[in-house]
């Protein structure tokens, strides 16, 4: 069945798989904004433990889902992998950097003669929890702003901004989707915190982590208000049946319209990650991390697929209209799509062996006495 | 064709290399360390006795400390194709990007989801459950290097695939034939089972260094049990994959095994240099000679390339400037045809932009005849294709010189250990706790073997690096490299400072 398929029909499999990846990701980014939240929520070196040690165990997970993210837009869109990795250079670079220094700040950072101190390892957290976060939102954001490359005849990438993808975070609107994605990810955090610790005789660390799940909240309610909204508004990259990309008023808000399923994963996203806040704060409720890890997933996926659906060029360029990237332009050839989507068979399984370790380990919260061992983070 | 700038394909090659290198230290100890560990733990598991659970739970701890900066160290290489080599990632991504992306569903998260169970999960799953889980991490971590290194071997020994002139790139053809070529199935091997033997020398020198200063004895004979058989078995592995390797190169990239054994003339019946010193002021062409001193044995190297006793071995000399008698074509004549054939890509290319199917269609003709070597068309000059020799010569033979040892070193600790006096090998004991750097040594040499004698490949005879890197500033590239040098060596110092602080520590209760 999958060798009879259409070369147009791959290409959509595998927008939609690689924003199933891009958004799972943005849920795991729960991570991240744990580190972040290490600060505020955590008074003393129990409570310290236990939020790094409950991170501990799902960042390879989170780092694995972007590392997957990566592959997959080389396997299915190289022409993508090319341009963007190439030409914003240094977002990338960065991005990258602050999850090389936080790979190895869990398992260092209560470990003897470890150099550079908890504090330093904690510090290389705390970075990537926020600079990654904020810039892989500026990246995102580049999805509906565009970028400044040209491609020549040979696909050549030249990338007109010397900022080499920096130039990305002076954007307000990517800006602000990165800041939105920080505060969500530190709300998800929470979240996740409040679902895995063990809080016996530790209510207060409890009342701060439901406090700072809403005060999140609050702070990232701006951000997303104004992606949104501008999103409505702004002039987005549309392609016609030739291939010719033009300016379209309302572009984006044109998608939605068009294609009302993607709109109902928007409304729904936002739906559950407000209902989950609401429990999370108001009704005493662990639960919430699942709402909202669901709510952030649906959020993406619509967000990605407005990016690349209905006539889209999902990876724009505003320094030469002609040589933005669609979903077409940017696949690999019908072969491979093929070979992949045989390859994808595979992605429940992989999904049900992570949920089913997931709950075994899971099963009994983290507890205070399970952190004092020598050889845990 | 752009304006290529040397010092960015240099600074973008010395990243790359930065930051392999860097990766290789600690990837073939996860590799092996991996399996150990399962080993001990099953033996825990059979056995019951709680001794064997200590010394899991203490290489197990090196392991993580190892693992992570392993990981951290290899989530650039991934994207380093894309900013670095952009180029290379369009043309052929479609082929290149497949074993990543399979890498990243199969393998990677394989290892993530049962390293947890592997490190905190010894309370909370069953016995059982934990042993499962610490195979699936070997596994996974050795079904990971598989991916890659299918990946390579592609770079190494292009198949499976066509170039499509409309899209300028190439597509892959046959999935099968990219997964099971025969040089994707010598590197994994070869490159795997050094890993084992690389783990079984960490093993070796840790225990070595317990054995010397008179502490925890029991644990140090135990490990070095398992680890000196595990380790000969990858060492005869090792060589028979490593006879394997050096016979595809012979077959598919003749001028690597050339500079490798610094053969400069082809002969009939070649000799293989067991010792020697490389003139550095030999040039392809000249009549100097390759060698200040040699040792040969002779025959043995028209044995081993072609697997026929007195076979004619191609030199670099044959190789560059061609062998009629031999019939072997020279870079030049390669390099004619090529930049037909770039010629005739343009043609094409244009013809296409202005419509003209005619000359689409004349100029298609004229590329496919002449596309085999569109490589060598990006060539300046026929000594171009020439990987650096001496670098490649010392790092064959250092690594066939330290690989010979450390079968024979496998072999007098099982003898000493089994016969019970392994303490008192006082001569033996300090090679031992030398082993593990000699075999860092031997890992980093082989793929300094493989990576720079392929030069000056991205893709052999198809790609050259300087065609290959991405358009930028090297400024940006010269940054970054520093960037990664500056990360890289303060967590490698702290890597090995918690690695010695935890070995002095030692295993609990033991």
């Amino acid at each position: 069945m999958i060798a009879n398929l259409e070369y147009a029909t791959l290409q959509q499999i595998w927008w939609i798989l690689c924003s199933v990846v891009g958004s799972l990701f943005l849920f795991l980014t729960f991570v991240q904004g744990g580190n972040t939240l290490l600060w505020q929520v955590a008074k003393n070196d129990v409570e310290n433990s236990l939020v790094i040690n409950s991170l501990g165990r799902k960042w390879e997970l989170t780092f694995t889902t972007l590392v997957l993210f990566g592959g997959a837009l080389f396997a299915a869109f190289p022409k993508f992998y090319a341009t963007s990795f190439g030409g914003a250079y240094w977002v990338w670079m960065l991005i990258l950097f602050t999850f090389i220094v936080q790979a190895v700040s869990y398992e260092y950072r209560k470990k003897p003669n470890n150099f550079l101190g908890a504090k330093v390892y904690e510090t290389f957290l705390l970075i990537n929890g926020t600079v990654g976060v904020l810039l892989i939102g500026a990246a995102v954001g580049t999805f509906f702003t565009g970028s400044n490359f040209i491609l020549d005849d040979y696909s050549r990438v030249t990338w007109t901004n010397p900022l080499r993808g920096l130039e990305a975070a002076f954007s307000l609107f990517n800006l602000s989707l990165g800041l939105f994605l920080v505060f969500n990810a530190r709300v998800l955090g929470g979240m996740y915190l409040l679902n895995n610790i063990d809080f016996s005789a530790m209510d207060d660390f409890q009342a701060r982590l439901r406090k700072a799940v809403l005060i999140n909240f609050l702070c990232a309610l701006p951000f997303l208000l104004y992606v949104l909204v501008s999103l409505l508004l702004m002039k987005g990259f549309s392609v016609d049946t030739a291939g010719v990309v033009s300016m379209v008023a309302n572009k984006y808000f044109l998608n939605l319209l068009a294609m009302p399923l993607v709109l109902g994963l928007l409304l729904a996203g936002l739906v559950l990650v407000i209902l989950a806040v609401f429990i999370t704060a108001f009704k005493g409720s662990t639960k919430g991390i699942w709402l909202a890890g669901l709510g952030t997933v649906l959020v993406g996926l619509a967000v990605f697929f407005t990016a690349g659906f209905n006539n889209t060029p999902f990876y724009p360029s505003k320094a030469d209209l002609q040589s933005s990237l669609t979903i077409i332009n940017a696949s690999s050839s019908r072969y491979t799509l093929t070979a992949m989507t045989y390859v994808a068979l595979g992605i429940p399984f992989v999904l049900a062996y992570i949920a089913y370790v997931w709950m075994k380990m899971d099963a009994k919260k983290l507890a205070a006495h399970e952190v004092m061992d020598h050889e845990v983070y | 064709m752009v304006d290529i700038d040397l010092s960015l394909v240099n600074w973008s090659r010395a990243q790359f290399a930065l930051t392999a290198m860097y990766h290789w230290i600690f990837v073939p100890l996860t590799l092996g360390l991996s399996f150990l560990c399962a080993m001990f733990e099953s033996i825990y598991v059979r056995t019951g006795n709680e001794k064997w659970k200590a010394i899991t739970r203490f290489w197990m701890t090196l392991f993580g400390i190892n693992f992570a900066i392993g990981v951290a160290t290899g989530i650039i290489l991934e994207f380093e194709f894309g900013t670095n080599w952009s180029n290379y990632s369009w043309m052929v991504g479609d082929i290149f990007g497949a074993p990543l992306a399979v890498e990243g569903i199969f393998a990677f998260f394989l290892e993530a989801t049962f390293f947890a169970v592997m490190f905190f999960g010894w309370n909370r799953v069953s016995k059982g459950f934990h042993l499962f889980s610490t195979w699936m991490v070997a596994i996974g971590s050795n079904l990971s290097a598989l991916w890659i290194l299918v990946a390579n071997a592609w770079m190494q020994y292009p198949t499976g695939m066509a170039f499509n002139p409309e899209t300028a790139r190439f597509e892959m053809e046959n999935f099968w034939a990219v997964l099971f070529s025969p040089v994707a199935m010598s590197k994994f091997t070869h490159a795997t089972s050094s890993g084992f033997v690389l783990a079984s020398l960490f093993v070796v020198t840790v225990s070595s260094w317990y054995l010397l200063k008179g502490r925890h004895l029991e644990m140090a004979k135990k490990s070095i049990i398992v680890a000196s058989v595990f380790g000969l078995l990858g060492s005869v592995y090792v060589a028979f994959t490593g006879d394997e390797a050096a016979f595809e190169d012979a077959q598919h990239q003749p001028m690597k095994l050339a500079a490798y054994e610094g053969l400069y003339k082809g002969e009939k019946n070649a000799g293989l240099v067991a010792l020697g010193m490389i003139n550095s002021d030999k040039k392809p062409g000249d009549a100097q000679s390759p060698f200040l001193f040699e040792i040969k044995v002779p025959g043995l190297l028209s044995l081993l390339a072609n697997r026929e006793p007195g076979s004619f071995v191609p030199g670099i000399d044959d190789l560059v400037y061609g062998n009629k008698e031999q019939k072997v074509m020279g870079v030049a004549e390669k390099m004619k045809i090529g930049q037909q054939a770039v010629a005739d890509l343009a043609a094409f290319k244009q013809a296409r932009k202005d419509k003209n199917d005619v000359a689409a269609s004349a100029a298609l003709t004229r590329f496919t005849a002449n596309k085999e070597y569109l490589g060598y068309g990006y060539l300046s000059t026929p000594e171009e294709a020439v990987p650096p020799v001496s670098t490649s010569f010392y790092s064959f033979h250092i690594m066939v010189m330290l690989g010979t040892l450390f079968p024979v070193m496998f072999i007098a600790y099982l003898f000493f250990t089994v016969k019970g006096n392994i303490a008192e090998q006082r001569w033996l004991l300090p090679l031992g706790v030398i082993s593990f750097f000699l075999g860092q040594v031997a890992g980093q040499m082989g793929w300094a073997v493989a990576e720079v004698g392929r030069q000056p490949w991205a893709i052999q005879g198809l790609m050259p690096v300087k065609v290959a890197t991405t358009n930028i500033a090297v400024g940006h590239v010269q940054a970054t490299f520093f960037m990664f040098l500056g990360v890289f060596t303060l967590l490698l110092i702290a890597e090995i400072k918690i690695m010695l602080k935890q070995i002095s520590i030692g295993p609990e209760g033991m």
